[in-house]
């Protein structure tokens, strides 16, 4: 099991009388990438900022190596970390002189500044802008140099917080992928905050989710987006059909969850008479033709009217009223080929295992 | 008169000049302090000093004068009628002004970049002198607006100078000296020498304050 860099235990963060952040128990091993998500205002960037030692909690602890990190000079401490904003924030100077402000700092020989700012401008891919004023960067190149910055410095921990928020979709995929790339290469310890799943899922090793302030839930992407810890979760990472029930009856690992009339299968050991949430991820469904009899291995058919067809990229958005809304995600050449509209009969079906249950 | 008008014009410059570098050594911190710090009373302090900056000349070199007269609190240091008492008096004026327009200056920096400054491991005193670079704009312009004001003003020079020839002369004083006596002619030579140092004094400046700028 890899070193503990980062532990934190009880931490309360409280401005002007409100609780911004709990946070009972987190560690971040050495080497992995930890995305943070959380809706905004969910207190993600004071947990990077406590993380950097720029703002004290109130209660709790920050461990640095096993060890209370007040122990260590505050100033020795953060030059064990780097740290990279939403906003670039480059100074008025070349962007040379810009990626260099760490080693700088760190009073390094001019000749190690030198080698290491030039390696690190060509491993972001903007060495041809190395004279450019900053602020005559385009946001994308800006954030590159931000990157840049940070990663000069060869933290132990990086501290990245939203960074690629502000920029267009295409720059945003790309400085993605490039840091994904860096990252894997690296093998630096990083918090990764962000509100965007996508980005999540990609970069982060394990995901922990906050919300309201609070830390609900820490684990491997897979787990967390397919077994959230409970409804606001769901609802924060996608689970877009949740359903209140009751277990009607369980058996041998198999349980029927009755919700307004409807008798619906899934697997768990939850006992009979619990009330129960149940969740059911959109990428999950798979919608048919009414007419047609459907043989298969799918214990759930729910049969429905189309009430609302709203597409997103190669997706569209299929909600269904099965006497329940039904939230089912399918490509653009399903619904074309199906000739799916609003108002017509279709059925949704989806595994029993598909099912995540969450009880209340 | 031609070595005299030299005599005047280099002790209005001397003058002027050390009174501007008291108040910068005095202002930059002071106004850094103010702009960063988070203290409660930061607001009414910076109220008072905003206040300062429109100090008039005259009531200056009236305290001034109190202060240094033979039977003042620091008459003991016969410091009345002498270039010294300018330069106080001057620095008390320029101070204001140095420290009010050095907060403003740091304070239209965007307060992450101090976050950010601290989070690629800065020491304190290395993210306030990047702010100071940062803001060297209008930090120079502070610095100006410092030496304009006293330069130009004439009240407290007199007052606490006495305008006395060989000692105590400075080119604003004398330009009033020279109009009350009806010497227009020379009152004009000496305004013009007057615009025209601080015409260099400020092309200085600016030509540091607009370096590397495009």
């Amino acid at each position: 099991m890899a070193e503990t860099i980062l532990g934190m235990r009880d931490l309360v963060v409280r401005r002007s009388e409100q609780t911004v952040l709990q946070v009972g128990s987190l560690d971040i091993e050495q080497g992995e990438v930890l995305a943070v998500i959380g809706p905004n205002g969910a207190g993600k960037s004071t947990l990077l900022l406590v993380l950097g030692r720029l703002l004290n909690p109130q209660v709790g602890q920050v461990y640095f190596r096993g060890k209370p990190i007040e122990q260590e000079d505050e100033l020795t401490y953060r030059r064990r970390i780097a740290l990279v904003l939403q906003e670039p924030l480059l100074m008025h100077q070349s962007v040379f002189d810009n990626v260099a402000a760490g080693l700088k700092f760190r009073g390094l020989p001019r000749g190690e500044v030198k080698r290491r700012t030039e390696e690190w401008l060509k491993r972001l891919d903007i060495i041809h802008l190395r004279n450019r004023p900053a602020h005559r960067l385009s946001g994308g190149e800006a954030q590159r140099a931000s990157l840049a910055r940070a990663f000069v410095i060869q933290p132990e921990v990086l501290l990245l917080d939203e960074p690629f928020s502000a920029l267009d979709a295409p720059t945003r995929t790309r400085l993605l992928q490039d840091l994904h790339a860096l990252l894997a290469e690296t093998s630096i310890t990083t918090v990764f905050i962000t509100h965007d799943l996508d980005e999540a899922l990609l970069l982060g090793d394990r995901v922990a989710v906050l919300l309201g302030g609070v830390l609900r839930q820490v684990g491997r992407p897979q787990d967390v987006f397919t077994a959230p810890s409970d409804g606001e979760v769901a609802a924060f990472v996608g689970v877009e059909t949740v359903i209140a029930g009751k277990v009607a009856a369980s058996q041998n690992g198999q349980i029927i969850v009755e919700a307004d009339g409807l008798h619906l299968e899934a697997v768990g050991d939850a006992p009979t008479g619990t009330s129960v949430l149940f969740c059911l991820r959109p990428e999950d469904i798979t919608l048919s033709h009414a007419d047609g009899s459907i043989v298969s291995s799918a214990r759930n058919h729910l049969n429905g009217r189309i009430m609302l067809m709203t597409p997103s990229g190669p997706l569209v958005r299929v909600v269904v009223d099965c006497g329940l809304p039904v939230v089912a995600l399918i490509t653009r050449g399903s619904a074309n080929e199906m000739k799916l509209m609003e108002g017509q009969p279709v059925t949704a079906t989806f595994k029993a295992t598909a099912v995540h249950l969450i009880p209340r | 008169m031609t070595t005299d008008i030299f005599e005047i014009t280099l002790l209005s410059l001397k003058v002027s000049l050390f009174a501007t570098g008291i108040s910068l050594f005095i202002g930059l911190p002071l106004g850094t302090w103010l702009a960063l710090s988070q203290l409660r009373g930061r607001r009414f302090i910076l109220s008072l000093i905003n206040t300062g900056m429109a100090l008039p000349p005259v009531v200056v070199g009236l305290f001034v004068a109190m202060t240094l007269w033979r039977s003042g609190p620091l008459g003991g240091l016969h410091l009345i009628y002498t270039p010294i008492a300018i330069i106080i008096a001057q620095t008390i004026i320029a101070a204001p002004v140095v420290t009010g327009l050095t907060a403003s200056a740091l304070q239209q920096l965007d307060p992450r970049l101090r976050l950010q400054l601290l989070g690629l491991g800065a020491s304190p005193i290395q993210m306030v002198t990047s702010l100071w670079r940062e803001a060297r704009l209008p930090l120079l312009a502070a610095l100006m607006a410092g030496f304009g004001s006293v330069i130009s003003e004439v009240g407290a020079s007199m007052m606490v100078g006495g305008n006395i020839r060989h000692q105590t002369r400075v080119l604003t004083t004398a330009i009033v000296l020279e109009t009350g006596k009806g010497e227009f002619q020379n009152a004009i030579a000496l305004s013009i020498l007057l615009l025209i140092l601080a015409y260099l004094v400020n092309l200085g400046l600016t030509l540091i304050q607009q370096r590397g700028v495009r």
